[in-house]
């Protein structure tokens, strides 16, 4: 079994769950969104039929994140192909990069 | 037969644009079209998607020489691409993105290694810079209409390379030295076009290939290229720049365009980034027609051809590059022979974050959806965020719909900035007795019920302070959180408010959904509950304290 298929049958240690639910309400807070925190799929795109955020958004959040955590992200740093793809990987990105 | 040439660089190894940093010329450029328009099938309408703008202006270059004409909707959602179908069935899409879902024949951007200049074949010679008849269609751009219909806007290759040539002026690109342009706007959307592709074309410069977006990216994509710089941008990234704090290297001129900035906003951007920055105003069916430095002077200077002129109570503007008389869709007052004040826009028209929309269209579109009997987007007083893009929100009749699936049936029909927050499903709008709908009366239908997720850490502190073998949130944590949502959802000051009543009903536990309700039923009085699951957790009021002094 490769390193990431056993990461991915384990469950998020308790901490990413914290920050992910954090990260969430971050979003909600600052998009005005019509959904509750809790009822972000961690799995699920953020783009388009997932979340539903747009370009704007992504702006709003990439300044929430350089404010929040101290990250300046980057479109085209080869790890940030994956940052919005949902909200555990943002997460996961957060906590890897963050300085604050 | 009158043409202008396809590009106005003066040698073959002048710079046109680059890609990573790295420099290509005019000669490469050419060369990589022709090899593109020898290649494309036979359809004579094409949607250039490549998001990469070096690729975007090959597949540009490809259709002049072919004379073959360039789409340029004003989103790509599925029933745009559709209504794109019919209207020329000839039509196929050039994509960069082998992902691309975009439901026309489509050809893919020619990857692989560049043909060496000396290869060419038939004996073209690479610096024979192709003419384009100035009558030849370059462009048909499309902007909503206000039925539900996407209206086309024939441009000429004539037209367009007058239009630009007077902006190139105005913004001071014609002296010779080799500018970059740097666009945060997409090469499809008409001012990126404009401001980017057909400006370095005709102007002699040079554009940047990739489209950065984060705040980090355009200071990296500066960085990259030589000066003199020119970022052309929106006030949206301009806003975004300002608040991410990041120093950029030195810029020269700064462009934006699709809304406008704000005297204060402008100011603060010229004194960040040192630079001169030139707003330019124009619209889909004229393109652009004035510029002005909106630091020292909020009057814009019309392109030196072009006139506005008041007919049946509306702005018109013509000569110059315009095709033929256009009502401006903006509240303009003419304050000179070549100069005007900017307004707003008229009732119908809707610019969010520069992407323009009709109420009209809008609305056709959420009617359209089967199940819906009746419905109306407006747009929210307030702005958000620290792009300050304001949205809209949408009252419906849908009694088998959901919130879900109504707006999984909208992304379909039309771009998402246009998605309404909050879409709120009514029993009947508040039509009045002419069947209008009141301005505040829609604000209030929005203000009156909202919801509100109040979000609650698993670990929050409080949980384990209480009974330790039976966590449950205080409920002072509650109604503090409560309020502060409250204060920010409704935009009040609560300092200016206090807590008329509460009750608590039940325990919440770590982990639990919570959603409160709160509705302004009068002035001066708002309501809430606050629920978890299928059970309510706490409600009570708030009531605002009286203005001390406000009747001396």
């Amino acid at each position: 079994m490769s390193d990431k298929a056993s990461l991915m049958q384990q469950p998020a240690p308790l901490t990413d769950v914290g920050l992910q639910r954090e990260i969430a309400a971050l979003f909600v807070q600052a998009l005005n969104l019509e959904v509750l925190p809790q009822d972000i799929d961690p799995e699920a795109p953020l783009y388009g039929e997932g979340l539903g955020l747009d370009s704007i958004d992504i702006l709003e959040v990439a300044l929430i994140v350089s404010k929040q955590y101290g990250i300046q992200l980057r479109a085209d740093a080869a790890e940030n192909q994956q940052t919005f793809r949902s909200l555990r990987h943002l997460a996961e990105y957060i906590a890897a990069h963050r300085t604050k | 037969m009158d043409t202008i040439a396809l590009l106005s660089h003066g040698s073959p190894k002048a710079v046109i644009a680059y890609r990573a940093g790295a420099p290509v010329t005019a000669e490469r450029f050419l060369s990589d079209a022709r090899r593109l328009a020898r290649s494309l099938p036979a359809g004579n309408h094409v949607l250039n998607v490549c998001a990469d703008r070096y690729r975007f202006t090959v597949g540009l270059a490809a259709c002049l020489m072919s004379a073959r004409v360039s789409l340029l909707p004003s989103s790509h959602t599925p029933e745009v691409i559709s209504q794109l179908a019919n209207f020329a069935p000839d039509a196929f899409c050039l994509t960069d993105d082998p992902r691309c879902d975009i439901e026309l024949p489509k050809v893919h951007y020619p990857e692989g290694p560049p043909q060496r200049v000396a290869e060419m074949p038939d004996g073209e010679s690479t610096w024979d810079i192709p003419q384009i008849a100035v009558s030849q269609i370059a462009a048909i751009v499309f902007t909503s209409g206000s039925t539900g219909t996407p209206l086309p806007y024939q441009k000429t290759w004539g037209r367009l390379a007058g239009c630009v040539r007077d902006g190139a002026a105005r913004l001071g690109l014609l002296d010779r030295r080799s500018h970059v342009l740097i666009g945060t706007v997409p090469a499809q959307h008409m001012y990126g076009f404009e401001s980017t592709v057909l400006l370095a074309l005709l102007s002699g410069n040079a554009f940047c290939a990739e489209r950065p977006f984060y705040p980090a990216d355009i200071a990296a994509v500066v960085t990259g290229v030589p000066r003199p710089r020119a970022l052309v941008t929106t006030p949206v990234h301009l806003r975004a720049l300002l608040a991410s704090e990041l120093d950029l290297p030195p810029l020269d001129l700064i462009v934006s365009a699709t809304a406008p900035l704000g005297q204060d906003l402008a100011r603060a951007v010229e004194t960040a980034f040192h630079a001169p920055l030139l707003e330019i105003y124009g619209s889909t069916e004229t393109g652009q027609i004035a510029t002005r430095r909106t630091a020292e002077a909020l009057v814009w200077r019309l392109w030196p051809d072009v006139r506005l002129t008041v007919m049946n109570e509306q702005v018109c503007a013509h000569g110059g590059h315009i095709e033929q008389l256009t009502a401006m869709q903006d509240l303009i007052e003419i304050t000179g022979d070549k100069e005007f004040l900017l307004h707003g826009r008229t009732a119908d028209m809707v610019n969010i974050a520069g992407k323009r929309s009709s109420f009209g269209y809008l609305n056709a579109q959420l009617n359209a959806i089967p199940g819906v009997t009746d419905g109306v987007f407006f747009l929210r007083d307030s702005t958000m965020g620290s792009t300050g893009v304001a949205r809209l929100a949408a009252a419906v009749v849908a009694p088998s719909l959901s919130v879900a699936a109504l707006t999984d049936q909208l992304r379909r029909r039309i771009d998402p900035v246009f998605l309404p927050r909050p879409l709120i499903i009514v029993d009947r709008l508040p039509r009045n007795a002419t069947g209008k709908l009141p301005h505040q009366e829609l604000q209030q239908l929005a203000a009156m019920n909202m919801q509100t997720p109040i979000a609650i850490p698993t670990d929050h502190p409080a949980f384990a302070g209480h009974f330790p073998l039976f966590p449950v949130l205080p409920g002072a944590v509650l109604i503090d959180e409560a309020l502060q949502a409250i204060e920010r959802t409704r935009g009040i000051d609560l300092t200016q408010w206090q807590l008329a009543a509460v009750k608590f009903l039940d325990a919440v536990r770590p982990g639990e959904e919570l959603r409160m309700e709160h509705a302004a039923p009068q002035t001066g009085t708002i309501r809430f509950t606050i629920h978890a699951a299928n059970r309510i957790v706490a409600s009570g009021s708030l009531s605002s304290l009286p203005r001390s002094g406000a009747a001396a």
